[in-house]
């Protein structure tokens, strides 16, 4: 990692010490761990996203096995929660492979197809496989996670301990970026004709991708189901999916802190949006929770139309348009003296 | 002798539904030679090094590059294989730097995977080391040393396409595909690209160029081919071309 980047990350690393000082409540602090798993399958989709140029609407299934890989295993037959992890890490492997192979061999958006059909296969696997998956009813007694024989039982414990997850994430992601890999990708992205008459396999380095964001988003899916300690069907729907892939959009598909932050906004948006009904309550508008997917809506309509290139895009842009006429005005009035 | 011939064009046909694009097409190309590939518009040109790069298969015939035959190979099994190109409408990655584009030329002369790049960088600061290097000879011998940190697609076009000539160099190839490298360049920039093109055969690297300014095939060219709707109508060195009465007829439209 390199100049803003490092800045960013060192930010980043400021901003998970100090955060548990500044929120206290065990609520809040909580919806800041649920933040971080959402953060960390973004990170991995974005580099699909943003960096291969391929769409996955079933990030949400690679999540889902991850969790429900770490309940089985863990609560049914005692393993240890970081054996399940592997063991989750592995099976998605072996899925988005599979998944992968016959989709990204040709141009075009087959993907996004493959994944959304996947995605629902694996919502109903999971409702329906009762003996599995418990069903509607789910897993319960999922243990804790334990660091070297540390329990993490406080919500600050789970707290560091999750987005320290994140923090690798995003470094792995940025060195990948910033590696022979991640030229080859920038490549794809740029001209799939010239990549490959440079000895670029596309096939290959699509598939790649695929595969680590798919990883990114298992271990996403352990962290929460040793946080809840409890799973079911419910959170695993394609709309979630479709959130992830809302959050990388909004954020800004091209830069990993894009996702990062439009990961964070949209998993704090509930709390905001419910923070706020107590208002609108008094305007004499009667906020409901089913409005959220409203609210989604729209904002990610006015980010495609006014923003295309997402949120952190178009505020460093702002910034530096901002920045620049300062420096023009400031030029105009040296002219004015001289 | 087979030897001397670089890559070899062999009954070679290509049909897009029902129309037949290359026709019944052999061709030597010697090696250290540059060999231009000419005719009227349309004629197939660009289709025939598709054909030889991958990104088309032959209906019927096939190539053989170095002795090996160059079956349903994806191009970049071909340009692993040794065969470089350049692309008709440049295709250079614009959003990146232009030493970065050069460094995408190194790839297969690097190796570092998606584990190692993402997870343990400081392995591979040597290969880094060594690609960037590479590139910024690359970058030097282009003389486009000053650009290199500038985004690539704000060059203007003759540099673009120095810089394609350049990434394509960086594989290190034994056969350099040109489309039309001079389309588009003033008169100038044409003169630069042809003395590139005969610095390019002088380290030794085979060269098939297709272009339309005929003043610089026929200066540079060691073998002339003329294509006309996909059929080779002549072949030979500039001057025997030029006085062709087929090549005149099939140029002046009879």
């Amino acid at each position: 990692m390199k100049g803003r980047n490092s800045a960013g990350f060192l930010a980043l690393i400021v901003a998970i010490i100090v955060t548990p000082s500044l929120v206290t409540n065990d609520y809040y602090l909580g919806t800041l761990i649920f933040a971080a798993f959402n953060c960390l399958a973004c990170v991995g989709l974005c580099l699909l996203m943003g960096y291969a140029g391929q769409i996955s609407i079933g990030h949400g299934a690679f999540v889902a096995i991850g969790a429900y890989t770490s309940g089985i295993l863990t609560a049914k037959l005692a393993w240890s929660p970081w054996l399940a992890m592997v063991c989750a890490v592995l099976i998605v492997i072996v899925i988005a492979f599979c998944l992968g192979i016959p989709a990204l061999r040709l141009k075009g958006h087959y993907l996004a197809m493959a994944t959304l059909g996947f995605a629902s296969i694996v919502h109903i696997v999971s409702v329906a496989a009762i003996d599995l998956t418990g069903g509607p009813a789910g897993i319960v007694g999922i243990p804790r996670l334990d660091l070297f024989g540390y329990a993490l039982n406080s919500e600050k414990q789970y707290f560091y301990f999750s987005w320290s997850i994140v923090a690798i994430g995003v470094y792995l992601a940025f060195n990948l970026i910033n590696s022979r890999v991640g030229r080859g990708l920038r490549a794809i992205h740029g001209s799939e004709d010239a990549a490959a008459s440079l000895g670029i396999s596309i096939t290959a380095y699509k598939v790649q991708v695929f595969i680590l964001s798919a990883v990114f988003a298992s271990v996403s899916g352990s962290l929460y189901a040793h946080y809840v300690n409890y799973i079911d069907p419910g959170p695993f729907d394609v709309s979630h999916s479709v959130l992830l892939v809302t959050m990388v959009a909004v954020g800004g598909l091209h830069n990993i802190w894009g996702a990062f932050i439009g990961a964070v906004a949209l998993s704090l948006l509930p709390e905001i949006l419910s923070f706020l009904s107590d208002y609108l309550l008094v305007v004499g508008i009667h906020y409901q929770p089913d409005y959220d997917t409203l609210v989604y809506g729209g904002i990610l309509l006015i980010i495609m139309l006014f923003l295309p290139e997402g949120i952190f895009a178009g505020i460093s842009n702002s910034v530096g348009a901002v920045a620049s006429s300062v420096r023009k005005l400031a030029g105009k009035k040296d002219d004015g003296l001289g | 002798m087979a030897s001397d011939n670089i890559l070899e064009l062999n009954r070679l046909q290509k049909c897009f539904g029902g129309v037949v694009a290359v026709s019944d097409l052999s061709l030597l190309v010697n090696k250290g030679a540059i060999t231009s590939l000419i005719g009227p518009n349309g004629a197939g040109k660009t289709t025939i090094f598709n054909l030889i790069t991958g990104f088309l298969e032959p209906t019927s015939g096939h190539v053989r590059f170095a002795g090996r035959r160059l079956s349903k190979m994806r191009p970049h099994r071909i340009a692993a294989a040794g065969i470089g190109r350049t692309f008709q409408n440049v295709q250079i990655f614009s959003q990146m730097s232009v030493l970065e584009n050069i460094m995408v030329g190194r790839h297969l002369r690097s190796r570092a995977g998606i584990f190692y790049s993402a997870a343990l960088p400081p392995f591979l600061r040597k290969e880094e080391k060594k690609i960037r290097q590479a590139a910024e000879k690359q970058l030097h011998f282009l003389g486009l040393a000053e650009q290199a940190h500038l985004p690539a697609g704000s060059l203007p076009l003759g540099s673009q396409r120095m810089l394609e000539i350049a990434r394509a160099m960086a594989l290190e190839p034994k056969l350099l595909l040109l489309d039309e490298p001079a389309s588009g360049l003033n008169a100038r920039e044409t003169i630069a690209m042809g003395e590139l093109i005969e610095k390019i055969r002088q380290m030794n690297i085979s060269v098939l160029l297709v272009e339309h300014d005929m003043d610089l095939v026929m200066e540079i060219s060691d073998r002339v081919a003329v294509i006309n709707f996909g059929r080779l109508i002549a072949k030979g060195t500039p001057a025997e071309i030029q006085a062709n009465e087929d090549v005149i007829a099939a140029y002046l439209g009879e």
